[in-house]
């Protein structure tokens, strides 16, 4: 069997939008991505997954709390490149938008962000790991993901 | 088994990331927790003090996948409570919008989610033989689904046209004629999951109350509020209806409605009006049809396909006898008021209570169809567990409650970030 990108895909605070760009993709790429891409870790599309030896992470949502960090250090560990997926990985926002909340709404908020552990700021991807590469968006844009796609595919020897 | 621990966390084909803990001692399920972290993002927050116009776009990221739905639930309850309504054609286009997101939603879960479990399979992409035909059908029918929104609404996920009291921009004649055939395509593709689910012997009965909006064209976006229970309720009345549940393991609220547990989503609208259904739809799903009313929980899957293929049937009507043309939105009224609204999301009802004044949003109310079913959840993977005990072992035991979980397709993007399965 010749040899394929083996790829993970992950989410933290985020609506997923760019998730579910990736399997609308799916519809018109798939037939092809089967023959180079090993889905290696997708839980939206299968539950057994494998974390160790992945070639590429693209990681979707920002960082809310330590536990996500921990995650997030975990997934860069594991993998060769990371890439930052849609506007909450690349900078934060919208999931962010609490850090801007005025005096009222933080009070308000306190007891949650206390009880569940959550951080004090919501932090984009890049400053709780080193980020290779990313694409933005929000949702992120298609043919960037294609281009994307396309140079890890050559970074890595598949094409 | 007398005690049991087991711990699944990060379910699996669904919308976003879930856990659940149930706790077996002395041969009795003593608790399930499901925890749903609403909140986490903080939107109903977020949108207070801000202006109506940016709200419909601001909401869209509460969820990627049906982001059209808190879309337009945000737009019918601003327009109710400044009294603008919405033009023929501005509806029409509401609901070839709606449509083409019920399309892609549903055969996202009934085909990629929920379908492996009837084969036994850890993944559509694992499907071997004549199996393989269900993952290119899948990808069809979504396909069918995403240009429809994308035509109508300008994308398929965060929809930039739909605007208070109407659309930005109007579809030619061309571009919605131009998706005709493939809506037809997918027609053809949907009789054989239909069939799947028909003949699968998956039972989770469940004696529950089944909620939904119900209107006579069977749209998602009008109608008024009916339970199996035989209740009927206007809209307004909804809100007032909703009990929060607080559960101290969990951030988000879940809800009862008239006190009780209830059951919303596709199940619940073909339990209470499959009558409405498009009368080809009628004509052609006439034996999956007979399934219903049902009890079983699995049938949820059944009654997306059927919506699905009634999405297909009334948007390729609304199409053929389109004339669209150029039409204005109306100007935004400045009026105080509380703008309250209900749509049918995919997974259920959807609420929406905007406080206005000045043009700015007060104060925000949005209850989510997730929240809502999350209690009848937790009941029913109670029984499934206890009834399982002498007959299953703790892996079978894990994996059923994977499965009727899934056929509940919960949004945890929606309404929360996690739900934790964790055995104590």
């Amino acid at each position: 069997m010749s040899k394929k990108l083996k790829i993970g895909w992950f989410s933290f605070s985020c609506c997923e939008d760019s998730t579910i760009i990736f399997t609308e993709m799916l519809n018109d790429h798939y037939a092809e991505w089967s023959k180079v891409i090993e889905f290696q870790h997708v839980r939206i599309l299968k539950k057994n997954n494998m974390l160790k030896g992945l070639d590429v992470a693209f990681v979707e949502g920002a960082i809310a709390s330590e536990k996500d960090a921990g995650k997030a250090k975990k997934i860069r560990d594991n993998c060769k490149k990371l890439v930052a997926i849609g506007s909450c990985a690349v900078t934060g926002m919208p999931s962010a938008q609490r850090n801007l909340f005025d005096e009222e709404k933080k009070k308000e908020i306190a007891f949650l962000l206390e009880r569940f552990k959550l951080a004090e700021k919501v932090v984009p991807l890049s400053e709780v790991v080193k980020v290779d590469a990313q694409v933005p968006g929000c949702p992120m844009s298609e043919n960037d993901f294609l281009a994307m796609l396309e140079s890890c595919l050559k970074e890595f020897g598949i094409r | 088994m007398k005690s049991l621990d087991i711990s699944i966390q990060d379910m699996s084909k669904m919308e976003g990331h879930a856990d659940l803990s149930v706790k077996v001692r002395n041969g009795i399920v003593q608790e399930v927790k499901i925890k749903l972290m609403e909140n986490k993002r903080f939107f109903t927050q977020a949108i207070r003090n801000k202006p109506v116009q940016a709200i419909p776009q601001l909401v869209a990221r509460i969820c990627g996948t049906c982001s059209i739905a808190h879309t337009l639930c945000s737009i019918k309850a601003i327009e109710n409570g400044l009294g603008i309504e919405p033009s023929e054609q501005a509806m029409n286009l509401k609901r070839l919008t709606m449509y083409g997101l019920m399309i892609r939603d549903h055969a996202l879960h009934s085909y990629i989610f929920s379908l492996p479990d009837v084969f036994s399979k850890d993944s559509v992409l694992d499907f071997e033989g004549d199996k393989t035909k269900f993952l290119y059908d899948a990808f069809d029918i979504k396909r069918a689904g995403n240009k429809l929104s994308t035509i109508a609404a300008g994308r398929a996920v965060h929809a930039p046209f739909p605007v208070i009291g109407g659309f930005s921009k109007t579809p030619s004649q061309k571009e919605l004629k131009g998706i005709l055939p493939e809506l037809e395509k997918a027609r053809e593709k949907i009789f054989s999951i239909l069939d799947v689910y028909n003949e699968c012997e998956i039972n989770y009965p469940r004696d529950t109350n089944f909620t939904a909006m119900c209107s006579d064209q069977f749209d998602f976006l009008s109608g008024s509020i009916k339970t199996t229970s035989g209740l009927s309720f206007e809209e307004e009345e909804y809100g007032a209806l909703l009990s929060d549940v607080a559960l101290p393991f969990s951030q988000a609220l879940a809800y009862t409605f008239c006190g009780k547990p209830y059951m919303v989503g596709a199940l619940a609208r073909i339990n209470l009006n499959k009558n409405a259904l498009h009368k080809e739809t009628k004509r052609d799903a006439k034996k999956y049809l007979q399934r219903f009313p049902s009890k079983n929980i699995f049938h949820n899957n059944l009654a997306q396909c059927i919506e699905i293929l009634h999405c297909i049937d009334h948007a390729s009507e609304i199409i053929e006898s389109a004339d669209f043309s150029e039409e204005k939105p109306p100007e935004i009224p400045r009026k105080e008021c509380n703008g309250e609204a209900t749509i049918e999301a995919p997974r259920g009802t959807l609420y929406y209570e905007l406080s206005i004044a000045g043009n700015i949003v007060k104060h925000a109310r949005i209850v989510v169809p997730t929240q809502q079913n999350q209690v009848n959840m937790e009941y029913d993977v109670k029984n499934l567990v206890q009834n399982s005990l002498k007959t299953m072992n703790k892996k079978e035991i894990e994996y059923a409650i994977e499965k009727l979980i899934r056929a509940y397709d919960p949004c945890i993007s929606c309404a929360s970030h996690f739900l934790k399965v964790r055995w104590v």
